[in-house]
C-alpha cells in the first residue's frame, strides 16, 4: 500500500552539537520538529510522505550522547550509542549479556552500525495501516483499521490494547525493562528519570505515542543499574525469517538464582502488546521456587491469561506461552 | 470550520472528518470561565431594589408547613448519582486532553453506563410519580414568565415579574437543554462503546457507520478492505464532541449558580430536601406550586408541580 516516491519532501535540517542547542531547537519548532537518531525509522516515514516534519534535528553531531561509561554502580549508555558498540562492549558482553543479546538481534550488521539504542526503543510501531497513512487513532483519527473484522492483523497485539492494537517493535526495549534500566529524559526546563517500565506507554493512556517522550523532550541516556549484573539471562526472539526481521514475539528475562531456585526474576515479553509487557504474575509464581518442568509449564500458562487474539494472530498465544516456559525452564 | 473540526487524510489524500478539534474544547472552557467571572462581576455591580433586598414573604402562612419538601430522597439520590457520573465523564474526557494523562476510556464508558442507568430510573420515576409536564412545559405563558423574569434580572427597575411555580423558567430551560445534550452524548456514546473493548461484546471499529466501499482485491481475489469508516463515523464523533463541550459550559454554569450565596437555599434543598416557608412564600406562587399542611391540591393545567409524594407531608427533623 505504501507508495514509495523518489524524493523526500523538503525540510529544514539542524545539526546541533550540544544537547542544550538541540533542546532549544526542539522548543523553537514545537510540533513541527522531528528528532533524528540513526534515521532508520525516520527516513521510512519521510520517503513514504506519511510524516512531513518542518524541521529535522539530527542528533548525530552531539558527542555527549554517545558512548558507554562505567558508573559507580552499573553502566551509563548515551542514547546515540550504536547497537554495534553495545554488542561489542566488553562489560555489556560479560555482565549484561541480555542487552548484548537483544541488541544483536536487531536487523542486520549494517543497520546496527547506524541504528542507536535510543532510536531502537523510541521507534514507532510497524502497523502497516498506520504506516500506510490511514487516518487511524494513532494518526489522530477515530478508527483502528487493524482491529476491524477483515483486517490483516497477524503481527498485531494480543494484550494491552485499547482501541489501537499495534505492537511495540523494539528488540531491546524489553531487555532494558528486564534489567530495570533508567531512562534520562531532558526537556527545556526539567530533566526526568523514568524506570524503563514506565517509559513505554500504552494506547489507553495516549493513543498517539508509544513512550513518555513528548514534543520538546529528548531521551539522552540509559542507565543500567548494577543490581542485575551477571544474573542468569534468557533472550529469545521468534521472527518469520532468521536473517533479518522484526519479532513476532520475543522474551527477555533476568533471574537471580541459587542452584535451580529462583530468588528474584524480571520477565518481559515484547511483540504482543503496544508496549513491552512485564509478567508480574509469572514473576510472583517463580520467585522462591525451585524450577522444574511443572513450574515452567504453569509459568507459560499464566503468562497469557487475559490475552485476546484478533482474527489472524491466535498463534501468538501459544508462542508467547512457550517462550515464557523456555525462559523459566532455562534456570533448571 | 477547519479550526473547529478535525480532518485527517487517508492514503488517497482525501480529507476524512474525524471529530471536533481541541480548539473547540478550549473555546468552551474559555467561555465557561468568562461567563462565570462576567456574571459574578456584573451581578455585584447591578444594584438591587429595596424590594429585592428583603425578599418578602407574601401571603398567608396558614396551612403552609414550615418546611416544604422540594426534592424527595429519591430525586436527590438520582441527582447526585447523575451529577457524579457526569463529572466523571467530563473529567475522563477532557483532563487527559488538557495534558494530565491517564487510562481514561474504561472509566469513561463505565461512568456513561451509570449515567444511562440513573437517567432510565429518573425518566420512569418522573413519568410515574412526578408531574412530568411541569418540568418539560414550554408554552407561551411560560415563555412570557421567563422573559419578564429575565428582564428583571437584567435591570432591577423592570417590573417585578410574576412568581413562578415549583420550577422557574430558567430551571426548566436548563433541564431541557441538559436533556437534549445528554441524550446526544448518550446515543453517540453507546455507538462508540460498541466499537471498543468491553467485557460484553467483540469490538468492531467498523461499527456502526461504514460508508466507503473500497474495491481492493488481493491476488486471491478476496476483498482486502471492502469497507472503511468515513465521514459518518466522523459525524458521530462530532456530535459526541459538541455535546461534550456544551456540557462543559452547562455544568459549569449550573454549579456556579448552585454555589452562589443568593441561590444557596436551592442548593440546600438538593441536599436536605426541603426549603423553608419564607423562601417558598417569597419566591413562588402558591397557586402554581401549592403545598399544604397535610393535603395535596391538584393543579390546574399549566400550573405547578406538586410532586405528589413530595409536596404533601411535613418533614420532621
Ligand atoms: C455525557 C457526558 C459525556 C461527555 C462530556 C463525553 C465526552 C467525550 C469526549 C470529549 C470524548 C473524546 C475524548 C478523546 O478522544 O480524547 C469521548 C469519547 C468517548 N465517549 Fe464520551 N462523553 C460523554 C458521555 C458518554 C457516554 C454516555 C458514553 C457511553 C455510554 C461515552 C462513551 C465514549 C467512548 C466509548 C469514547 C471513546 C471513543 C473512541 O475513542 O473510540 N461517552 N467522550
Ligand atoms: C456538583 C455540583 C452540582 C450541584 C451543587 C447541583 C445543584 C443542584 C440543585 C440545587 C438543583 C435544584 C434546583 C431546584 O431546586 O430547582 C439541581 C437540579 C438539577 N441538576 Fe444539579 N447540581 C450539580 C451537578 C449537576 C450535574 C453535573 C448535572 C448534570 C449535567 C445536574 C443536573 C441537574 C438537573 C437536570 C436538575 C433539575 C432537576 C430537578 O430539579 O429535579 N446537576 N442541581
Amino acid at each position: 500500500m505504501a507508495i514509495i516516491r523518489d524524493m523526500i519532501p523538503a525540510f529544514e535540517l539542524f545539526q546541533p552539537t550540544t544537547v542544550e542547542d538541540a533542546l532549544v531547537l526542539l522548543a523553537e519548532h514545537g510540533q513541527g520538529a522531528w528528532v533524528l537518531a540513526g534515521g532508520l525509522d525516520s527516513y521510512d516515514w519521510f520517503k513514504d510522505r506519511i510524516k512531513r516534519p518542518e524541521a529535522v534535528i539530527d542528533l548525530g553531531g552531539i558527542d555527549e550522547l554517545t558512548g558507554i561509561s562505567d558508573a559507580q554502580d552499573g553502566l551509563e549508555i548515551g542514547a546515540m550509542t550504536t547497537l554495534t558498540e553495545i554488542v561489542r562492549h566488553e562489560r555489556v558482553r560479560s555482565e549484561y549479556t541480555l542487552l548484548a543479546d537483544a541488541a544483536e538481534h536487531v536487523a542486520t550488521p549494517q543497520i546496527r552500525n547506524q541504528g542507536t539504542l535510543g532510536g531502537n526503543i523510541s521507534q514507532d510501531t510497524r502497523c502497516w495501516y498506520y504506516r500506510s497513512g490511514w487516518p487511524c487513532y494513532r494518526a489522530g483519527g477515530n478508527t483502528c483499521y487493524a482491529a476491524a473484522p477483515q483486517a490483516m492483523n497477524r503481527e498485531h497485539a494480543i494484550m494491552g490494547t485499547s482501541r489501537c492494537v499495534a505492537v511495540s517493535p523494539s528488540d531491546t526495549a524489553h531487555a532494558l525493562v528486564a534489567l530495570d534500566a533508567k531512562m534520562i529524559v531532558r526537556g527545556r526546563r526539567s530533566s526526568n528519570v523514568y524506570d524503563a517500565e514506565d517509559f513505554f506507554i500504552g494506547p489507553a493512556t495516549d493513543i498517539t505515542r508509544m513512550t513518555v517522550l513528548e514534543s520538546g523532550d529528548l531521551l539522552t541516556q540509559i542507565n543500567i543499574p548494577g543490581e542485575w549484573a551477571n544474573a542468569h539471562f534468557y533472550y529469545e526472539k521468534v521472527r518469520d525469517r532468521g536473517s533479518w526481521d522484526f519479532q513476532l514475539v520475543s522474551v527477555a528475562a533476568a533471574f537471580k538464582t541459587s542452584g535451580n531456585t529462583i530468588d528474584d526474576a524480571r520477565i518481559v515479553v515484547n511483540g504482543v502488546a503496544p508496549f513491552p509487557v512485564r509478567l508480574d504474575a509469572v514473576e510472583r509464581l517463580v520467585r522462591g521456587t525451585s524450577v522444574d518442568e511443572a513450574v515452567a509449564i504453569e509459568a507459560g500458562e499464566i503468562a497469557i491469561q487475559g490475552s485476546h487474539a484478533l482474527k489472524y494472530n491466535e498463534y501468538k498465544q501459544p508462542m508467547m506461552s512457550n517462550l515464557v516456559r523456555r525462559a523459566v525452564r532455562s534456570v533448571a | 470550520m477547519g479550526r473547529w473540526l478535525d480532518f485527517e487524510s487517508n492514503p488517497w489524500g482525501q480529507e476524512v472528518l474525524q471529530g471536533v478539534s481541541l480548539d473547540l474544547m478550549y473555546l468552551a472552557i474559555g467561555l465557561a470561565v468568562l461567563f462565570t467571572l462576567g456574571h459574578w462581576f456584573w451581578y455585584r455591580r447591578r444594584g438591587f431594589s429595596k424590594q429585592e433586598e428583603v425578599a418578602e414573604a407574601q401571603g398567608s402562612v396558614a396551612g403552609i408547613p414550615e418546611r416544604i419538601v422540594r426534592h424527595t430522597l429519591a430525586s436527590r439520590i438520582f441527582h447526585w448519582s447523575m451529577a457524579a457520573s457526569m463529572l466523571v465523564l467530563l473529567v475522563t474526557a477532557f483532563v487527559p486532553l488538557l495534558g494530565l494523562e491517564f487510562a481514561w476510556v474504561t472509566i469513561h464508558w463505565i461512568a456513561g453506563a451509570v449515567l444511562i442507568l440513573t437517567i432510565v430510573y429518573h425518566v420512569i420515576h418522573s413519568i410515574g410519580w412526578q408531574d412530568f409536564w411541569s418540568m418539560m412545559s414550554m408554552g407561551a405563558k411560560d415563555v412570557r414568565e421567563g422573559i419578564s423574569h429575565f428582564r428583571h434580572v437584567l435591570s432591577p427597575k423592570a417590573p417585578t415579574p410574576e412568581k413562578p411555580g415549583k420550577y422557574p423558567f430558567d430551571h426548566r430551560m436548563y433541564h431541557n437543554g441538559i436533556v437534549v445534550v445528554s441524550l446526544a452524548a448518550i446515543v453517540t456514546g453507546v455507538l462508540m462503546t460498541l466499537r471498543i473493548e468491553t467485557p460484553f461484546w467483540e469490538p468492531n471499529t467498523y461499527y456502526p457507520f461504514v460508508d466507503q466501499a473500497v474495491s481492493g482485491y488481493s491476488e486471491l481475489g478476496e476483498p482486502v478492505i471492502s469497507l472503511t469508516p468515513g465521514a459518518t463515523t466522523g459525524l458521530m464523533f462530532v456530535i459526541h464532541g459538541i455535546a461534550g463541550v456544551s456540557l462543559i459550559l452547562m455544568v459549569t454554569a449550573h454549579i456556579y449558580f448552585a454555589i452562589r450565596p443568593d441561590k444557596r437555599w436551592f442548593t440546600w434543598s438538593m441536599i436536605r430536601g426541603w426549603i423553608d416557608r419564607e423562601h417558598y412564600l417569597a419566591h413562588f406562587d402558591p397557586d402554581k406550586w401549592s403545598v399544604s399542611d397535610g393535603s395535596v391540591q391538584e393543579q390546574a393545567p399549566g400550573g405547578a408541580i406538586a410532586d405528589s409524594v413530595v409536596s404533601a407531608p411535613r418533614v420532621d427533623d
